[in-house]
């Protein structure tokens, strides 16, 4: 193949205009990930004798985590509450908010944007201290509500309530690409199929979601890729009761630092990232497939 | 494309280059090994970490650093013609997480000048080569010359030293007992005067406070989420109750009769339901239990003098109860029964409390040394006692101090003279800090419904991967 320099820059200069994307990339990105690999090749640890003399220990790590019953634990509670929480949670709660939203006066439309797009961009240790004010068992406002005080939802239902914070956390991002997703879908075609006698799923069925495959796929894509690797569990729960909520990232964090096993810690974070990259390929096929 | 991957190509071996080598050094032989530098510098920065934070955790702590140390020892640098500036790290996280920031920041190099850490910790920063001993920052004449040390009882010097060297200055020590409301004894029909001779004292009395509505009658912390708080105000006290100690003659305790009667007194009240599980479940159980106590809602908590004098001090506390003094009744923990606990004892304790240290990377080894017995001169400490603890004492790391105030206070006079000599201190082990995680596994094992023999023999498991097997009793 013949490259054409259509910039006419010369390959010095272009090197010049990428060097800077290329060295924060290999700085912040290429090298943390291969120093992972590198820690979760050692039984490194953060004190003790292992934080001096660290040995190699190959894949002896991964070997560990794969008989670890808390690590299987913890990815079986990653999978509930990806599924929970993204893949039903936002994905359903989003196209629905999305979908009635179609039509509301546009006063109507913009305060409920307004007010699930707050629950999405305010700081997470902040959201945590409000859910915190929710949920608390003996001051919460969800008892006080309901008059009783002796649920204390994030010990009694951890999974539960995490599932549901972060639905209610992520769904704003799902709201708008399905609400931009919607408005391609050509009106013409929604009238025809009206006038055909199409209502309700089958309109959705047979009309909107050809329209929108791409986005429902991309979408889901992006929020379960953030819910995998979502650290908030731990400001609500940190893992707790007795590890029924700790999740992979939690479980990471608890290995690293508060069991100081940092090679195994770093280990778990190679594995998350290989989950990642294979629901990624995954995704991709799709989208490839239907194109 | 082939300059692309050549780029690729030399990145990747770059940073495996920088990689290779990096981890598994000691940070502390990296610092300086210069006991004299800067000693004669005319402009010094200093700074101090400490886990207390003006308006939050331990308040009257780091008012104390900032508004009287920092000021007084300026003016005391100034008239000697040195410019000092000292910066004050303050934290308010749970005592695990500053742990774990301080551990960090000594890796790297980096962290105050002079910390605080918790004693118990001692050993292991030390075999990890985070800290290095006084002698070896300072200069070993420097620090044997301290005038302080003879004002430090021994006891209390346990906390700073590992394998027969001081590696910091004690900040005081403390004591564990159980705590009381005398207002739900009464309604419970209980004494006012309670002194339980046995396991089964206590849970006669929980029963008592049972029938009383809306009560939690015992809070004895356990479970992960307390981490420490967990091993040394539960279960230790517990394990001493029923004769042994976590570690002795260079061996730790594994699945042993008496890790199996303190898993089962957990076993005992929780499933009883003398005890609230969430209280040791949740992230905040701490807090929440100091805040549930003062508020009249738990019966008997097992906690640190810590709690009497810096969370329920009507003045300076946390959780203020202006009733303190009258409504908080306190005795020590009984052994499982009279003369079965450690050394035949009828009664235990246990005793932790911090430290401070000189960073072996400060850049001022002798002016830190100064700030450093500066706070640990009996001045300074009296006036920590006096003006800012509110009058509430705390058994210092100073006899003098101690004589002179302890008795005001009735709480802390008990400690030293009752508890305070049939305590014990937790193991300087390096290893300790793992184990202690192990126990408290065990305990949330065992609050959420397994039995006291799988937890412990879950746990002698994992104790014999971290310590190995032949360091391990089992019986």
């Amino acid at each position: 193949m013949r490259r054409v320099d259509v910039a006419g820059l010369g390959v010095p200069r272009a090197l010049a205009f990428i060097a800077p994307a290329i060295i924060i990339i290999a700085v912040f990105l290429v090298f943390p990930a291969l120093w992972t690999i590198y820690i979760g090749s050692t039984n490194f640890e953060l004190t003790g004798p292992n934080s001096i003399n660290p040995q190699f220990v190959g894949f002896g790590n991964i070997t560990n985590a794969i008989t670890d019953p808390q690590f299987r634990g913890s990815l079986v509670l990653t999978v509930v509450y990806v599924a929970g929480s993204a893949v039903i949670g936002q994905n359903l709660l989003g196209f629905l908010l999305a979908w009635l939203m179609r039509s509301t006066p546009k006063l109507l439309r913009s305060i409920v944007q307004g007010l699930i797009l707050l629950a999405w961009i305010l700081p997470g240790t902040v959201v945590a201290f409000l859910w915190f004010a929710l949920l608390d068992r003996n001051s919460g406002t969800l008892n006080a509500l309901l008059g009783n005080h002796s649920t204390a939802w994030l010990i009694q239902y951890p999974m539960l309530s995490l599932i549901f914070f972060n639905t209610w956390r992520g769904t704003a991002f799902s709201m708008m690409l399905y609400g931009s997703a919607l408005s391609t879908v050509p009106p013409t075609q929604l009238e025809i199929a009206r006038l055909s006698g199409a209502r309700g799923w089958r309109l959705l069925r047979d009309v909107v979601l050809p329209h929108i495959r791409g986005h429902v796929l991309t979408n889901t894509l992006l929020i379960t890729l953030w819910t995998a690797n979502d650290f908030s569990p731990y400001l609500l729960t940190a893992g707790g009761p007795n590890h029924a909520s700790e999740v992979l990232p939690v479980f990471i964090y608890d290995q690293a630092l508060n069991s100081s096993q940092f090679g195994y810690a770093s280990a778990i974070s190679v594995l998350l990232l290989v989950v990642n990259l294979v629901i990624a390929l995954l995704y991709l096929r799709l989208l490839r497939r239907r194109g | 494309m082939r300059i692309r991957t050549g780029l690729l190509t030399i990145g990747v071996a770059g940073c495996l280059l920088v990689l290779t080598g990096c981890i598994g050094q000691s940070p502390a032989s990296s610092g300086n090994s210069d006991t004299q530098l800067n000693a004669n510098a005319k402009d010094v920065t200093l700074s101090i970490s400490s886990n207390s934070i003006v308006g939050g955790k331990n308040d009257s702590g780091a008012r104390w650093i900032t508004q009287y140390v920092v000021p007084a020892f300026t003016q005391m640098e100034k008239a000697k013609g040195v410019t000092v500036h000292i910066t004050f790290n303050g934290d308010g996280s749970d005592d695990g997480s500053y742990g774990q920031k301080q551990v960090l920041a000594l890796r790297t190099g980096g962290g105050g000048d002079i910390l605080e850490i918790d004693g118990t910790d001692v050993g292991d920063y030390s075999e990890s080569g985070l800290i290095k001993p006084l002698g070896a920052v300072v200069g070993q004449d420097e620090v044997s010359g301290w005038s302080g040390w003879s004002q430090i009882s021994k006891s209390v010097q346990q906390l700073d030293e590992y394998k027969g060297q001081a590696y910091a200055i004690p900040i005081g020590t403390d004591g564990r007992v159980l705590f009381y409301n005398k207002n739900l004894f009464a309604q419970a029909g209980l004494p006012a005067n309670w002194q339980p001779k046995s396991w089964a004292d206590i849970i006669t009395a929980g029963q008592a406070l049972k029938k009383v509505s809306g009560v939690t009658p015992i809070q004895l912390d356990g479970g992960t989420a307390m981490a420490e708080t967990t091993t040394v105000n539960g279960f230790l006290p517990m394990l001493a109750g029923a004769g042994q100690l976590l570690f002795d003659n260079g061996k730790w305790q594994g699945n042993t009769a008496a890790m199996r009667s303190a898993l089962g007194f957990y076993q005992q009240i929780f499933s009883q339901g003398l005890a609230d599980p969430v209280l040791d479940e949740e992230s905040q159980g701490r807090d929440q239990s100091f805040a549930e106590f003062a508020a009249n809602k738990i019966g008997i908590y097992a906690e640190s003098d810590y709690m009497w004098r810096s969370i329920l001090s009507p003045t300076v506390g946390n959780d203020k109860m202006a009733d303190r003094n009258s409504a908080v009744g306190y005795a020590l923990i009984p052994a499982q029964n009279p003369g079965s606990g450690i050394g035949g004892q009828n009664f235990v304790s246990y005793s932790g409390g911090g430290v401070r240290l000189i960073n072996p990377h400060t850049k001022y080894p002798q002016q830190a040394w100064e700030l450093l017995t500066f706070m640990a001169s009996a001045p300074a400490i009296e006036t920590y006692e006096t003006q800012y603890l509110g009058g509430a004492t705390q058994v210092t790391g100073n006899t003098e101090v101690d004589k002179k105030l302890l008795a005001g206070d009735p709480l802390l006079n008990f400690v030293s003279t009752k508890a305070l000599p049939v305590t014990h201190f937790r193991p300087s082990e390096g290893d300790y800090t793992q184990v202690s995680a192990l126990v408290q596994q065990a305990t949330a094992d065992v609050i959420s419904g397994k039995s006291p023999a799988d937890a412990a023999s879950t746990y002698a498991t994992s104790l014999a991967k971290v310590v190995g097997q032949a360091n391990v009793v089992d019986n």
